[in-house]
Order: structure tokens, then C-alpha cells, then sequence
């Protein structure tokens, strides 16, 4: 957990930006976007048929920081992450009441493929299509009617992804030939590819080993600056040492949603600081 | 040892080897079958039978090349109306429907695999050939390509929905749409196997006599163009197997022959195709 204090400076001001929109800009935060909300969810309550699945959740993302959400299995941390960017809509019997604003526009009103573009979205294992590494960057892409090739736009999404090195010889392959580790990059430069403003990561590393689980931490840093990132983890150790502010959720309920240097070192919630320090979950 | 273990081991015995027999009866019809096939037919296919129309009777020497090219065109017909139709309907049961109208269908279509084929031959009769006033290719392709939609249904069916979950996920959160998710990646996860499956249903009813007896009918002579009745290497074993003359008996096993290997060539490329792995990663 000592990992997480030098990340202090910055999440303490952005997370500030969270729960207060006047707050003034430190020096440190000159980043275009810095100190705004990318996204306002705003009293949503979820059901999955009869079973309420969260309930009255309010909480906001900054733009350009890491956002976290932790909580024991079944708290609905990955439903909130799904509502985000529509994903529960693939579910039969789903409903959600209440706002999502992306920019300030309620993201019930925009169309879902457009949504998605701007907020993209990887998930627990990687999920590579059947096809080619290029192809599989290209995709967002090529959904969207651009034929031929793609050549600069792949790239470009393989080296934010930091993938570019291991695979520019080979990239015409299976996207099936590469390790767990680079697949879940490719998965991320798949999504980058469309140059979303919002990256979701539903537990991004939890199939990975500590080796590959850093290569990703040190791609959500090289990320922050262009794109909003919201991380859902079982790892409480990864969330204090990646992100800028931590929603923590137990059955469906926001218990606590503060800044990560705060939230684990001095939660102001019992129930936070039990599950912190592992007293249950 | 006691008597009740002596009766155990003797029981044990006794099954094993009872199992052991059927399997062999199992495999070796098989191997009956091929081999008396080549020993019966294989004397008599020459190159010959594969390039020219049957000769005469009480002449020496001619092939089936008519009954080799109508059977072939009789499949290309049954893959062109029954491949489209098998396909996109497994694609609707699998991703479209919802739950009452593919338990119907899925229903409807085990039944319609189990119709005799004689009686889908009355139904291409009575949907072609009453029409057109006479036998033709056509009719006996649309009569192949009935029998041929359930099995590639089913088929397509359930190789869709092994396509795991995770590639919709993900298709859907790139913004596709439910049909670009389908078109874009789950079927060409699936391609393997429903080709697979479109070739076994083909190679299954190469070998069907019963809808063609009345439908493409048959002929001693080429076909030309698809609006004339055809030879068909199934109706030609009928035929010649149940003639009176020696010769005919034998052309009908050599026939038989290169029916069978058809199917069995067909088989093997289907598995070898197959055991190269599924498109996607198994876990």
C-alpha cells in the first residue's frame, strides 16, 4: 500500500474537482480538461428483473484521472461501470432510472453506437476477436465503414497501448498468438482505436500475472493525460496504487466515494475501513 | 476365492466382452461394406467410367461421366436453395429469436429431418415437376436441398451459440450493432464449423435415391442446362443393381464405389479440417 503516497500530490485536488466543481486548479494540474467532470451519474438505481442492483448511486468522474471502484464481489461495481456506457442493455431484463451525463448530455438520449465510441470498454479476460492483431485494432473502425487500410491508425493505437514493439512483425498473426498479458493491451488498443474520451476496465489484470498486471498500471499512467479512465478491481492494492479518487460499494450501495489518499488512510465509513483492512471481503 | 467374487469377475467378463462385440459388428459393417465394394467394383472402374456415358447393353466398356456430372449438379442445387435457407435460420434461432419461436422451429426442424425421403420426393414432385410438366435437375435439387436445410439449421444453430459470450461483449462494446456483432465476428468464429456441417449434410444426401427416383428422374444420356431430367449415381445403382444383365450388376457396384468414396473423401477433409482447432480459444 506505501506504493500509493507518491501518487498523492494530483488525486487530492482532482478528487476535490469530483465533489466540488469550484475548486480551484493547483499548479500541478495543467492538463487540458483537468479539473472538469467527464461524467455525472446522478441518483441511478439498477435492477436486474426484481433484483435491485444498486441503489441510488451518485458520483462523478473527473476528466483525465483514474477513477476506481472496489467492494467485495456482488457489491455492483461492475454494473455501475456497465451503465456507463450502456453495456447492461445488452442483458435481457435490465432497467436503470435516474442520470448519466457524458459532457453534460444524458447518455440515455445519444445513440448507443456513438456512446460507445466515446466510451470504450475492456474487459475481465481478454476477449481478442478471431482475427488478425491489425484486424482486431482496425475493428472499431471498420465497423464504422472505413475499408482499405488503416495502416497509421493501427499504430498509433498499438503504441498507446505500448503493444507496438512486441507485435509490428507480426501483425497480420492471430491476435490468438500472443500471451494473456498482450492480448489484454491489444484489447486496450482496440478500444483506443476509435479515440474514446472515457476507457472503462472491468477488473482489467485479474487474469494476469504481476508482471503483465504492471505493464497495464503503467499503461493506465501513460493514458491519464488523453483519456478518462474508470477501473473496476478486486485489488485494493491496485486501486490505491492507480487511481485518483476510489468509490467504494457494498450491496449496491456507494458507501464511500473520496480521494485514494484519503479513503485508505482515513475513511471516514466504519464499513470502508473494515473492508480496507480486511476485515471482511 | 470365494464364489462371489469368482461370479464377479466372470459377470465383469462377460460384459466387457459383450461390449467389446458390438462395437466390433460397429466397425466392421463398415469395413464389410468397403470391402466388398472394391472387391466387387473395383475391377471395374477404369478411367473410362469417369469420361463416358454408359454403353449399351451387351456392349463392352462405358462409364457413368453423366450420372458422376448430375450428381454433382444435383448437389450444387441442393446446396444453393437449402445452404441460404439452413444458415440464416440458424443465425435468427441463435441471436434473434427469442424463446417460444425457436423452440417451434428447432422443433419443426428435427421433425422434418426425421420425414422419409420418398416423401420429400412427392413434395418436389408436386412443387416442380406437376408445374414444369415434366423431370427435371431442378426438381431433384430442390428435392436434395429440403432435406438438406434442418441438419445445416441445427448445425449452424448450435456452432453459434458455443461462440463464447466474451467476443459479443466485446463486439457490442466497440459500438457494434447486433447485426455488424454477428456478421463481423461471430460468425467467421463460427465459419469453421458450420462449414464443417453444410458438407456432412451434402454428403449425406449424395447418397439419396428415394427423392430422386421422381423427380430428376434419369437418363442414359448428358443433361444439358438444368431444366432436363438428369442421371444420378444413386438411381444408377438402383437402377443397374435391380437390371437383369451381369454387366450392369457390376457397373452398379463400381458405382456404388465411387459413390461412397465420395462421401468418405468428403468425411476425412470435414474432420481434418476440424481437428485444426476452433477459430477462437477454447477455455
Amino acid at each position: 500500500m506505501s506504493s500509493a503516497f507518491p501518487l498523492m500530490a494530483n488525486s487530492g485536488a482532482a478528487a476535490a474537482s469530483s465533489t466540488d466543481r469550484t475548486a480551484e486548479h493547483t499548479p500541478a494540474m495543467t492538463t487540458s480538461g483537468a479539473n472538469t467532470l467527464r461524467m455525472k451519474v446522478t441518483k441511478i438505481n439498477f435492477y436486474y428483473g426484481k433484483n435491485h442492483a444498486l441503489h441510488n448511486v451518485s458520483m462523478d468522474v473527473a476528466t483525465n484521472r483514474v477513477t476506481a471502484m472496489i467492494g467485495p464481489s456482488g457489491c455492483g461495481k461492475s454494473t455501475l461501470l456497465r451503465t456507463l456506457n450502456r453495456m447492461h442493455e445488452t442483458l435481457r431484463h435490465t432497467r436503470l432510472e435516474g442520470e448519466i451525463a457524458l459532457d453534460g448530455v444524458n447518455i440515455l438520449t445519444l445513440d448507443v453506437t456513438r456512446l460507445r465510441r466515446m466510451v470504450g470498454m475492456v474487459f475481465q479476460k481478454p476477449n481478442p476477436f478471431p482475427k488478425s492483431i491489425y484486424e482486431n485494432v482496425a475493428y472499431g473502425l471498420r465497423i464504422n465503414g472505413h475499408k482499405g487500410r488503416l495502416d497509421d491508425s493501427v499504430e498509433k493505437s498499438l503504441r498507446r497501448a505500448a503493444l507496438w514493439d512486441e507485435v509490428k512483425d507480426k501483425l497480420h498473426k492471430s491476435a490468438y498468438a500472443l500471451s494473456g498479458g498482450q492480448q489484454q493491451r491489444l484489447c486496450i488498443a482496440r478500444a483506443l482505436a476509435v479515440d474514446p474520451e472515457v476507457l472503462l476496465l472491468d477488473e482489467p489484470c485479474s487474469a494476469l500475472d504481476p508482471v503483465n498486471t504492471a505493464k497495464i498500471e503503467e499503461l493506465l499512467f501513460e493514458l491519464k493525460p488523453t483519456c478518462t479512465l474508470v477501473i473496476v478491481t478486486h485489488n485494493m492494492q491496485q486501486a490505491a496504487r492507480v487511481s485518483d479518487s476510489t468509490a467504494f460499494m457494498l450491496n449496491g450501495d456507494l458507501i464511500e466515494f473520496s480521494p485514494t489518499g484519503h479513503m485508505f488512510t482515513t475513511p471516514s465509513d466504519p464499513r470502508t475501513e473494515a473492508y480496507i483492512t480486511g476485515r471482511f471481503g | 476365492m470365494s464364489a462371489r467374487l469368482i461370479w464377479r469377475k466372470s459377470l465383469n467378463v462377460a460384459m466387457l466382452s459383450l461390449t467389446g462385440v458390438c462395437v466390433l459388428i460397429t466397425v466392421s459393417v463398415l469395413f464389410f461394406i468397403l470391402g466388398y465394394l472394391v472387391y466387387n467394383g473395383g475391377k471395374d472402374l477404369s478411367w473410362n467410367f469417369f469420361t463416358h456415358l454408359p454403353a449399351p447393353v451387351g456392349e463392352v466398356g462405358g462409364g457413368m461421366a453423366n450420372a458422376i456430372l448430375g450428381s454433382l449438379k444435383l448437389l450444387l442445387l441442393a446446396a444453393l436453395f437449402g445452404v441460404p435457407i439452413g444458415l440464416l435460420g440458424g443465425v435468427y434461432l441463435a441471436e434473434f429469436g427469442g424463446r417460444t419461436i425457436p423452440f417451434v422451429v428447432r422443433y419443426t426442424a428435427d421433425l422434418l429431418n426425421g420425414v422419409p425421403s420418398i416423401v420429400i420426393g412427392i413434395f418436389a414432385y408436386a412443387l416442380v415437376v406437376m408445374p414444369m410438366h415434366h423431370f427435371s435437375t431442378l426438381a431433384g435439387g430442390v428435392a436434395l436441398g429440403i432435406m438438406v436445410i434442418p441438419t445445416v439449421l441445427r448445425n449452424t444453430e448450435s456452432f453459434l451459440t458455443d461462440v463464447p459470450p466474451s467476443l459479443r461483449e466485446g463486439a457490442f462494446a466497440m459500438g457494434a450493432n447486433k447485426w455488424k456483432m454477428v456478421a463481423t465476428v461471430v460468425l467467421p468464429a463460427a465459419s469453421r464449423g458450420i462449414l464443417t456441417g453444410v458438407l456432412l449434410a451434402l454428403a449425406r444426401v449424395a447418397g439419396e435415391t428415394a427423392p430422386l427416383l421422381f423427380t430428376a428422374f434419369g437418363n442414359r444420356f448428358w443433361s444439358p442446362g438444368w431444366n432436363q431430367p438428369t442421371s444420378s449415381l444413386p438411381v444408377v445403382i438402383y437402377t443397374y443393381a435391380t437390371g437383369p444383365y451381369e454387366d450392369w450388376h457390376r457397373q452398379a457396384w463400381a458405382a456404388g464405389l465411387v459413390l461412397l468414396g465420395l462421401v468418405l473423401l468428403t468425411n476425412i477433409l470435414v474432420r481434418a479440417f476440424l481437428t485444426r482447432g476452433t477459430a477462437y480459444e477454447r477455455t
